[in-house]
């Protein structure tokens, strides 16, 4: 699960992580007034960024500064409503503008093969850690954090020294870096990423400058399999940017992803789901949505899911495939069945039951008189010929 | 010989009394599996499986008093951690999670755990472990399966099974069937599981089924590349058309200096000499044209 940058800070502030105050705004009414307050703290000029769950929002024109809290307004209200990789901007976080002298790249994954948590840091930061990747490599510098011991300070120093840090800075980095381990860890976080890790210039109240490190963005991504055990965490989902069909799939406890194409796909498993999708495309048809029904699943859930599928009115055609281990045929069957008694508008389909009870579930379909067929290739392309004739 | 389970598994099931350890159980001595022991605290001294296999409290006492050397769990995510830790300390040295939701940082340490403790781990979120015709130790509906030298490996479940049905109906028969689970952090990776067939003198090919993210099938290719000559295999890979980025987080895919996609993973199975399909029913011929003969 994506977390909002504002939400994202509050986790690595109560690890103690240095982040910089920052207020929520919703209206250009209130962009102003937060923006007000910086500039009575002593801010010179205020950041106004768009708080969406999709990368790139700089280049959209999501982050802006502003010099007066009337101009915050106006910024606040262009950025409010825009339009962002098709999600709405609907709130803006709003904070003093750092006086940055340079920009790193710290972040906290998981690293499948090695299986270990590991550090990466970079230079080259405030800007994109893939684009790094691909034009230099050799700037990105990782530290496998032991499975028990965790991020040592040694460790962490080490990633300190080889993005150039040297003290008093260096040891702020330390710090920093075993909290956002601890951010990840105290979370069940699977990424959690500061970019930019900034050092800024801060005149102190002997009213000389001073470097300090801060934390001027975060990004965390939630493991679904631990929010289980942080009943607080859930509160964090934002339901603005979901479509309204991930809810509803949520509580069906299926995997829906909703595509552009015209063949709906029911299927258990999520490699197999994929599959047919891309036999789907194969010959020539295009998946309306990824969608596994998980395992196990009993005819309400067929039913349910159903009603997902046929809720995009782009769907001409629904290809069912099944493969019954744990998942019995017949209950998928009836739960079809069910579904087109109830359903809104009639759509051809074929389904496909293999394994588990799939002899009872050939009998069921067929007396309810269903499209079948045999094969995974034979389904897809019986699919995409129902789509183009519906099209037709 | 077959790799991971055979005829001298002697499996402790954890968690015999749910539901579904209850079903499979029945499924796995049907099919000739070795069932010796199921575990349930509170329930010690019972018997499960209508008075067949002794339930103990603990999987230490259902290994010294039942001589369990293998163990599948069927428990719910917030307990399958701490059952893989009770294994491996019994001295299980094959266990097999079937549990789907486990954290991700839990198998961390308890892979790590498992390692020090030279144990193997299949899953979690796996289908299990299916060497056909001598013991079939999870989920994989028993029907699909045909004795044979081929060995079968894979990341997803029900995709597996939609393979092996394909070379079981075009007549090549499986050595061993291995789902290794599809979670970030898994016991036991592909390459794991090549070197096993490798070294397994009934294995004479091997189809690897992987999908999109990570880089576990480049990792697999190039292990093929170098110690797999002269062995026919095919691969298929599913998530050719997935929108990107809704499964894999991006700077997971940076560590490993690719993104994860099919066609990288594509290309380099092609680049090591193995044999790519384009729908999992091709594989069987795949298989042929790549020299194996059954």
């Amino acid at each position: 699960m994506k977390i909002q940058e504002a939400d994202a800070k509050s986790l690595m502030l109560a690890q103690g992580l240095p982040v910089p105050p920052w207020e929520v705004a919703r209206t250009p009414d209130e962009v102003r007034a937060a923006a007000n307050r910086f500039f009575a703290g002593g801010a010179s000029r205020v950041v106004i960024k768009a708080q969406v769950l999709v990368g790139g929002r700089g280049k959209a024109g999501g982050v802006k500064l502003a010099n007066t809290a009337d101009e915050a307004r106006e910024v606040g209200s262009r950025i409010l409503g825009m339009d962002i990789k098709g999600i709405t901007v609907r709130k803006v976080l709003v904070g003093a503008a750092a006086d940055i002298v340079k920009e790193y790249y710290l972040g906290a994954i998981i690293d499948r093969a090695g299986r270990r948590i590991v550090l990466m840091a970079s230079a080259e930061g405030g800007v994109e850690i893939e684009e790094v990747a691909r034009q230099n490599p050799g700037a990105i510098h990782r530290v496998s954090a032991d499975p028990e011991l965790g991020l040592l300070a040694f460790q962490a120093r080490g990633l300190g020294l080889a993005i150039g840090l040297r003290d008093p800075l260096l040891n702020a980095f330390v710090a920093i870096a075993r909290g956002l381990f601890a951010t990840m860890k105290t979370n069940d976080a699977d990424l959690v990423e500061v970019n930019p890790l900034a050092v800024v210039s801060e005149t102190d109240t002997d009213g000389r400058p001073r470097q300090h490190l801060v934390c001027l963005d975060a990004k965390i991504t939630l493991d679904d399999s631990g929010l289980a055990r942080h009943p607080g965490l859930e509160a964090l989902r934002d339901l603005d940017e979901e479509d309204p069909t991930d809810a509803q799939a949520r509580k069906l406890g299926i995997n829906f992803i909703h595509l552009d194409g015209t063949i709906g796909c029911m299927v258990n498993g999520a490699g197999l789901a994929m599959t047919t999708m891309d036999l789907v495309k194969h010959f020539g048809g295009e998946p309306a949505n990824f969608l596994d029904v998980g395992g196990g699943a009993r005819h309400e859930t067929v039913r349910g899911a159903m009603e997902l599928i046929l809720a995009d009115p782009k769907v001409e055609a629904i290809l069912v495939n099944i493969f019954g281990g744990i998942t019995r045929g017949d209950e998928v069957a009836a739960g079809l069945i069910e579904a087109r008694v109830q359903q809104s508008r009639e759509v051809p389909m074929v389904v496909r039951i293999v394994g588990t009870n799939a002899a009872e579930a050939a009998r069921l379909l067929e007396e309810a008189k269903f499209e079948t067929a045999k094969s995974l290739d034979e389904a897809a392309e019986k699919a995409v010929a129902l789509a183009k004739g519906a099209a037709r | 010989m077959s790799i991971l389970v055979g005829r001298d598994t002697r499996l402790v099931v954890q968690g015999i009394t749910g539901r579904e350890g209850e079903f499979h159980t029945r499924a796995s001595i049907a099919y000739g599996t070795n069932v010796v022991a199921g575990t349930r605290p509170g329930k010690g001294g019972q018997m499960a499986i209508d008075g067949t296999v002794p339930i103990f409290d603990t999987v230490a006492e259902a290994v010294k008093q039942a001589g369990a050397n293998t163990s599948v769990i069927y428990i719910p995510a917030s307990g399958a951690p701490d059952a893989v830790l009770e294994a491996v300390d019994a001295g299980v040295k094959t266990i097999v999670c079937i549990t789907e939701g486990v954290p991700a940082l839990d198998m961390i340490s308890v892979v790590e755990v498992v390692r020090r403790a030279e144990a193997r781990l299949i899953g979690p979120n796996c289908p299990g472990v299916t060497s056909p015709g001598r013991a079939k130790v999870g989920i994989i509906p028993a029907s699909i399966h045909l004795p044979g030298r081929v060995g079968v490996v894979s990341r997803s479940g029900t995709l597996t099974y939609e393979a092996v049905q394909a070379m079981t109906d075009a007549g090549l028969g499986q050595s061993t069937c291995v789902g290794i689970g599809g979670d970030p952090i898994i016991g036991t990776t592909f390459l794991d599981v090549l070197r096993l067939f490798r070294d397994d003198p009934e294995t004479d090919a091997i189809v690897l089924i992987g999908e999109i993210g990570g880089s576990a099938e480049e990792e697999a290719a190039a292990f093929a590349a170098e110690h797999l000559k002269g062995m026919p295999m095919a691969a298929f890979i599913a998530g050719r058309t997935a929108p990107p980025g809704r499964r894999m987080g991006h700077a997971g895919a940076i560590i490993s200096g690719g993104s994860g996609t099919a066609a990288e993973k594509i290309a380099a199975l092609e680049a090591a000499g193995v044999h790519v399909a384009d729908s999992p029913t091709q594989l069987p011929r795949l298989l042929l044209e790549a020299g194996y003969r059954a």
